[in-house]
């Protein structure tokens, strides 16, 4: 068991024809169940086409019908990807994973609008995050396969390589990972911290979950006070950005402090009310999740 | 992106807000010439920068006479203003806004941002305008009122109107009021706004209702479709360091300390900068080289780092995951030699070949400081920038 993917997830590449998708979609396909699950690819005017024996489709509807697939990862450059994200929503995909990072603030309000209005079935996770994987099963997204390992922690961050970092530190001390989830660094985006760690409650594969934040919004702190109440597994937690200044946009488009909101010295103190055992040295992630296990 | 206010005024005057008459002048005999154009008895000498908070900080001043506006112009033209927002260091003064006086009977706040809980355009005003807003907030909450806009709608003209009786407006001005909200929504939509604030937004005494200043940002992930607001761009007010970096796509934020850093991935480097802070040290930048960690992006990011005059040492922190770090210690090693580095280098390197990468870096004849984790790195790099005070 695990959350959201696993070995039998069949997936459509958006975006598969393009230098990032062609990379990524290689490595994916690599590693563990990948060359069984990456059935179907899609560009508008290359339909009927191949790339390395993976079909490409007009549409996600025809690629999703030809395949019976139900997750997307979309590679599309950011002026599209909004309109990647509303296509596989439109052919009601269950899960939609959009990697592209720089997509406009608006574009993305009119999707999560739509998506919300109409009720899509779609779950989406991102944009611009590394995507989702379970170890040894399948790797959907930019991070590199190797330093997972299958095991019972569930890992959730706003961050990509301080998630590889957190992964790294869970395998090096022995503790494989149930699934490892991007939720990416954007303000207006899918999945949040509640929703990943909702899924992993009801995962029974997942014993204790690592959750990485960092400054901006208030999404950890939601995370943290439903956890207080429902969450029946321990949850550690670190935030990037104990240093960073007010106002300064810190690389991910959301991580900024605004009108005196979203420190990580207000979000640790949050999640420690919570019962969330935190950290303020990021090398102790692994450690510290450790130290919770039963 | 930000914008000055004069350059805000001029799109959303477009949009239909009204705004008082004014002129942006470079120099003191522009201003007064502005103000002799402008006519009147009373103006208005505004300091135009980036930062908030400029009437507290001295650079909005009232002139009574035309000899008035060219001595608060020549006095606040070229002056490092310093307000809440600029840093201890203030921002020189460039361009002034000279502006018809105004006669006020009401003082309001309105903002747009987008509201990340909702996922919605936030259209939020206040009857407490002229104010710092963050303390209106902190304060007096229930003087905040809030509509979060359905985007296929847009700003109805009921929301409009119920702001506006909310914020205190009289009967006779509120049309007024409800077109003016209505067309700060439509100009934060059109343009891929992050942020439109008027404050204060006024009522005068005819009831005429006006944008005294204004304030607006840009989503620059969105600028790849507004050409006319790149052409508004003033790197005058930028860090001269963020500017240079954004060349190299390097993602960079000039701070206070004396250690540089240089990190794959914003969160890593976020964590990377903590780390540093917690064993003792300062962080003297936030650098996000990105994934494609490349010998030329490496060796640009040495360069800017060693811009600083504070810096006293250099921390690299890469998780090499697709990248791999055979070529980032190749990289590393370039760059250090390149730019003839003699502050003190801890690398730290962790993913796919790096046991490679320690090789090379440690063959490479360069005083470079190795770390397993970050953890070790950033107590080693705190040590080795005390031991060169």
């Amino acid at each position: 068991m695990a959350i959201l993917i696993d070995k039998h997830t069949k997936v459509i590449t958006q975006g598969i024809t393009g230098k990032t998708g062609r990379f990524h979609t290689r490595a994916c396909r690599e590693y563990a169940n990948g060359a069984e699950c990456f059935v179907a690819g899609v560009h508008p005017n290359k339909a009927g086409q191949d790339f390395e024996g993976i079909p490409i489709f007009a549409s996600v509807r025809d690629a999703k019908e030809a395949t019976g697939a139900t997750v997307s990862v979309i590679y599309v450059p950011p002026s599209g990807a909004a309109g990647a994200i509303q296509e596989a929503v439109d052919a009601d995909l269950d899960l939609v994973i959009c990697i592209t990072e720089g997509i406009p603030v608006r574009d993305m309000v009119k999707v999560r609008y739509r998506m919300q209005k109409e009720s899509r079935k779609t779950i989406l996770l991102g944009p611009n995050c590394p995507g989702v994987i379970t170890p040894d099963e399948l790797k959907i997204g930019i991070m590199p396969g190797h330093i997972h390992r299958s095991g019972s922690i569930g890992v959730v961050s706003r961050s990509g390589t301080l998630t590889y970092e957190a992964v790294a530190q869970l395998t090096e001390l022995g503790l494989g990972q149930s699934t490892a989830v991007g939720i990416g660094g954007d303000p207006v985006n899918g999945l949040k911290h509640i929703d990943v760690l909702q899924k992993f409650n009801d995962d029974p594969a997942t014993e204790a979950v690592v959750m990485i934040g960092e400054i901006g919004g208030t999404d950890e702190e939601t995370a943290a006070l439903w956890a207080k109440d429902n969450m029946n597994k321990p949850v550690v937690g670190f935030i990037a950005g104990v240093t960073a200044p007010a106002g300064k946009r810190m690389g991910h488009a959301g991580a900024i402090i605004s009108g005196g909101k979203g420190t990580a010295d207000e979000k640790l103190a949050v999640m420690q009310e919570c019962g969330i055992s935190v950290t303020r040295n990021p090398a102790d992630m692994g450690k510290l999740l450790k130290s919770v296990l039963k | 992106m930000k914008i000055h206010e004069y350059q805000a005024k001029q799109l959303l005057r477009g949009f239909g807000v009204t705004t008082l008459r004014s002129v942006a002048c470079f120099s003191v005999d522009e201003a007064v010439k502005a103000a002799g154009d402008l006519g009147g008895s009373v103006w208005v000498v505004k300091a135009q920068i980036h930062a908030g908070g400029r009437g507290k900080g001295g650079g909005v001043k009232i002139a009574r006479s035309i000899d008035e506006v060219r001595d608060l112009s020549s006095n606040i033209l070229g002056m490092q203003l310093k307000t809440h927002q600029t840093g201890a260091e203030g921002q020189k003064v460039r361009r002034l806004l000279i502006e018809e006086g105004a006669d006020i009977s009401k003082e309001l706040y309105v903002g747009i941002v987008v509201d990340r809980g909702s996922q919605r355009v936030c259209v939020m005003v206040s009857p407490d305008g002229g104010m710092d807003i963050e303390e209106v907030a902190a304060k007096t909450p229930e003087r905040i009122h809030k509509v979060y806009v359905d985007p296929d709608a847009g700003l109805t003209i009921q929301e409009a109107d119920g702001l506006s009786r909310k914020m205190g407006i009289a009967n006779a001005s509120l049309a007024q009021s409800a077109s003016m909200l209505q067309s700060l929504y439509k100009a934060f939509w059109a343009l891929d706004a992050s942020l439109v604030e008027i404050n204060p937004m006024i009522v005068t005494g005819d009831g005429d209702v006006i944008a005294l200043d204004a304030k607006m940002s840009f989503d620059e992930n969105a600028l790849f479709r507004h050409s006319e607001l790149v052409a508004l761009r003033d790197l005058e007010e930028e860090d001269p360091a963020e500017v240079e970096a954004s060349k190299h796509d390097l993602s960079y934020i000039s701070l206070d300390g004396d250690i540089g850093c240089l990190v794959n991935g914003a969160g890593l480097a976020m964590a990377t900068m903590d780390a540093i802070k917690l064993f003792g040290g300062e962080p003297a930048n936030f650098l996000d080289v990105g994934g494609g960690a490349t010998t030329e992006k490496v060796t640009e990011a040495f360069k800017l780092m060693l811009r600083n005059p504070n810096l006293k040492a250099i921390l690299v922190n890469i998780f090499g995951g697709i990248m791999r770090c055979d070529i980032i210690a190749t990289g590393v090693v370039e760059a250090a030699r390149q730019v003839k580095l003699a502050v003190p280098l801890v690398v730290r390197m962790k993913g796919t070949n790096e046991d490679i990468g320690r090789k090379l870096l440690a063959e490479s004849g360069l005083p470079i400081i190795s770390a397993d984790n970050m953890g070790e790195a950033a107590q080693k790099i705190v040590a080795a920038t005390r031991s060169a005070d």
